[in-house]
Formats: structure tokens, C-alpha cells, sequence
């Protein structure tokens, strides 16, 4: 019941405070930290981010085509437990999670056939019972390689 | 009464109220809307942890106008500058939502002329963007430093395709952190349409049977469903409910593309450090219904380019 009032209240902190500060922070986040993830990949343009608490999660779809190399990286802010992300097809058949490499926010990937892909994003926890839970930005970022 | 359990209906009562408000605010559409009858029968504890669920963000991603000028370019088509909205038409676009969609035109045709190096056309698109872009007050998009550093690097295709990115980057970002998501939305939907328009007309139509370039347009099935579920988040723009009506009569024709389907396998190639996913659906179309979506998008894109 303590862990819960905890989540109540940092929830409601910071779904009163996000739509003014955090966002903002987000678009920062996601233009100098996460998009330098994408090394050579150009980044597509896509901005999705948004504040999210430990525990929580989002998904994203996208169709990916079969001719572009494709970079996916999916950063969370400093102070956030690491972000776990898997990706599955129109079946719901697993392609991919990140669990395979150590939580690692990067994959590259490129399809045989163009396909929309399910990319389900989740915020781990640190598990600690006597604090509130983290919260911080997760932007997830597109690149491929031109040539 | 123990002045934790005093204290708890008000932390439930504002959480829910905060949390419920957050929901409506975000970019991410509420992932069910099924658990209202439930409500009455679950404890406070279940119904407030439902409510956290609720809150879980779902994003629909689109092709961007620099993905889909390199899936073009990739196909081998040739660049054809005559497809592209005349700069000159920009005064002509005056509403939030003609300037809205046009930005997206003139960014999807920015990035068709940096991926075919047709530097003499970027200045003025660029500066057709920058028009929109500042009439819709999306004023750190696109400013003066971006059009000096486009005329600073303007045989540098690698910094003009990177310029491009954050611009469309910026667009996005300033109007989803202004809670201005329809209007980002419009933007998406004119540079998607833009990117259909210039490609289905750079079809040969002498050499459609196996044509990649028509795979590419027939793949754009996914994306014509991933743009009307973006649109239906914001049905209560009338600008939005006026673009769904005419993106749902194209998904009618898209409809008509029948898409095999095949299970679909990753593995990881060690040679090139990538994971490589085979199998999947492909998508075939017939030449009545090619052009039937080819009149379609011209269709939709003659609304507002004029």
C-alpha cells in the first residue's frame, strides 16, 4: 500500500507538471543526447518522446522498408532505471529485445520485405521500495543509411 | 481514523484527476477505453492501477518525407522537378491548415531536391518552408541561421540532408511540446501525400510489371492505415475530420491491394553487425488499381496545393 501511494503521488506530480516543463526537456533530450545515437544513420525527422514513470510503458507502429538499413535507438534520461524495448510483427511474434544485449539502446535491422513492426518500450524499475519511482523522458529515434 | 488511510482518498482523487488529465494532453492515444463498467465492481487499488494503464502512450509513425524521397531514389526513379509545389504558390496559403499542409509539401519537396542534389532548388524551398513554418509560429523551426547554413553547405549533401532532418525534427517537436499535436499531425499528412503524389507519378507506366518503385507505392498500404489511425487521435480538429474523410477514401482504394502473408523470422548477421528479418507479407497491385490510387492522391493533394 506505501509503494502505491508512492506512485499515486509522483504520478500525480508529474502528469500536473509534465505537459509545461517536461515536455520541453524531452524535445531537448531527444535533439542533443538520443539522436547522436543514431551515429551515421540519418535521422527520418520523427520526433516521439514523452516523459514516463518506472514501470510505465508505450508503443510505438511503424511499417519499415524492405530497401533502407534502418537504425532504431531508444534512450531514456539520466536518473530513469534502463528502458527495455522488444519488437514484434503483425503476428505478434517477437523479432527482437533488447534483453538479448544487455539492455543496449541501438539496433540495426533491415527487412526482406516491408512489414509495420510493433516496438513496445518499457521503463524498468530500480525495485527500491523506500523512494518514489523515476521519471524522466524516452525518446525513440529512426535512422537509415543513404547512400 | 490512521492519518495515512485520512489522506488516501485525496491522493487517489488527485491522482486519478492528474493522471486522467495527462492522458488527454499527450501525444500518445489512451490505450483502452474499455474498463468504465469495471470501475464500479474493483477495489480503489485496482481501479487506480487501471487508471496508470490508461495512461500508457501509443505513437503511429509515418514515413517522412526523407525516407520516402530514399526509397524513391533507391527504386531508381528520376527526378522530376515539374511534380513539385511551385514556390510561388506559397502566398496563396493563408489558413493554419493550407500552411500547415504545405509545410509538409515544401519539406517533402526539400527533401526530394537534397536527395537528387538539385542544390539550385533548395534556397527557395527552404525559404517556402521557412514561410509556412513562421506563419504557423513555429518560430525556432526554420530561421535565418538555417537558410546560411544551407547556403554554406549547399554542395554538401550529407549537412543539406541533415539541415532537412531538423528541420522537419524541430516542426514536430516545437508543435508536440505546444500541445499543437493536430496540427503536427497536418504537417505529417501533407508530406506523406506529397511523397505519394510526386512517386506515383514518376511510375512508368511502360515498365509497371516489376517496377520496384510500384512495390514501394503498394507498401504504402501500412502507412495509409498508420496515417488514418494518427488523424482519428484528433477527430475534434474540424481541419483533421475534413483530411480523415479524404485519407479513408484512399485507404478504400488501398484496400484493394492484396497482401500475401507469410510468417516472418529474425536472425543476426555477424558480417554486418545487423539483424536481418525475413518472411512477412508483400504487397501486389494491378495496374487499374495503381491508377486509381494515383487519381486519389492527386485527388487530395489539388485541395490545397493551388
Amino acid at each position: 500500500m506505501k509503494q502505491l501511494i508512492k506512485i499515486l503521488l509522483v504520478a500525480a506530480v508529474v502528469s500536473l507538471i509534465a505537459p509545461v516543463s517536461a515536455t520541453a526537456q524531452c524535445k531537448g533530450f531527444a535533439k542533443s543526447l538520443c539522436k547522436k545515437e543514431l551515429g551515421a544513420y540519418l535521422h527520418d525527422g520523427n520526433y516521439h518522446a514523452a516523459v514516463l514513470v518506472e514501470g510505465e510503458e508505450a508503443e510505438l507502429y511503424k511499417t519499415f522498408y524492405s530497401d533502407l538499413e534502418y537504425r532504431m535507438a531508444i534512450c531514456g534520461a539520466d536518473g530513469l532505471p534502463p528502458v527495455q524495448f522488444s519488437v514484434y510483427d503483425a503476428t505478434g511474434k517477437e523479432l527482437y529485445s533488447n534483453k538479448e544485449g544487455g539492455l543496449n539502446s541501438v539496433w540495426d535491422f533491415k527487412l526482406e520485405a516491408s512489414q509495420q513492426l510493433k516496438i513496445v518500450v518499457k521503463v524498468t524499475t530500480f525495485g527500491t521500495r523506500d523512494q518514489f519511482p523515476a521519471s524522466g523522458c524516452v525518446a525513440i529515434m529512426f535512422g537509415f543509411k543513404t547512400k | 481514523m490512521n492519518s495515512k488511510l485520512r489522506i488516501l482518498p485525496l491522493i487517489l482523487g488527485v491522482s486519478i484527476l492528474s493522471i486522467g488529465l495527462a492522458a488527454t494532453s499527450c501525444k500518445g492515444k489512451k490505450k483502452s477505453e474499455a474498463t468504465k463498467e469495471k470501475q464500479e465492481v474493483v477495489s480503489a487499488d485496482e481501479q487506480t492501477m487501471e487508471q496508470i494503464k490508461t495512461a500508457e502512450k501509443v505513437f503511429n509513425a509515418l514515413p517522412t518525407p526523407l525516407e520516402v524521397a530514399q526509397l524513391i531514389k533507391e527504386a531508381g526513379a528520376k527526378f522530376d522537378a515539374s511534380l513539385l509545389n511551385p514556390v510561388d504558390n506559397k502566398s496563396n496559403y493563408t489558413t493554419s491548415k493550407s500552411m500547415a499542409l504545405n509545410l509538409g509539401v515544401y519539406v517533402c519537396d526539400l527533401s526530394f531536391a537534397s536527395m537528387y542534389d538539385e542544390t539550385s532548388l533548395l534556397v527557395n524551398y527552404m525559404e517556402a518552408a521557412e514561410d509556412m513554418a513562421t506563419g504557423l509560429g513555429i518560430l525556432d523551426a526554420i530561421d535565418e541561421n538555417t537558410i546560411e547554413r544551407l547556403e554554406q553547405n549547399i554542395n554538401n549533401r550529407d549537412v543539406i540532408m541533415e539541415i532537412v532532418s531538423e528541420t522537419f525534427l524541430n516542426s514536430q517537436a516545437y508543435l508536440e511540446d505546444d500541445e499543437q499535436h493536430a496540427v503536427a499531425a497536418t504537417i505529417i499528412t501533407g508530406g506523406f501525400i506529397e511523397g505519394l503524389y510526386i512517386s506515383t507519378n514518376m511510375v512508368d507506366m511502360k515498365n509497371f510489371r516489376g517496377n520496384k518503385l510500384v512495390g514501394t507505392i503498394a507498401d504504402q498500404k501500412m502507412s495509409v492505415d498508420d496515417l488514418i489511425r494518427l488523424l482519428e487521435t484528433y477527430t475534434d480538429n474540424s481541419a483533421i475530420q475534413e483530411l480523415i474523410g479524404q485519407i479513408r477514401e484512399l485507404k478504400t482504394e488501398y484496400d484493394k491491394v492484396p497482401r500475401s502473408s507469410a510468417p516472418s523470422s529474425s536472425s543476426y548477421n555477424q558480417k554486418t553487425n545487423m539483424t536481418e528479418i525475413t518472411g512477412a507479407a508483400r504487397s501486389e497491385i494491378k495496374q487499374d488499381t495503381f491508377l486509381a490510387i494515383k487519381a486519389k492522391v492527386a485527388e487530395i493533394r489539388n485541395n490545397y496545393v493551388k
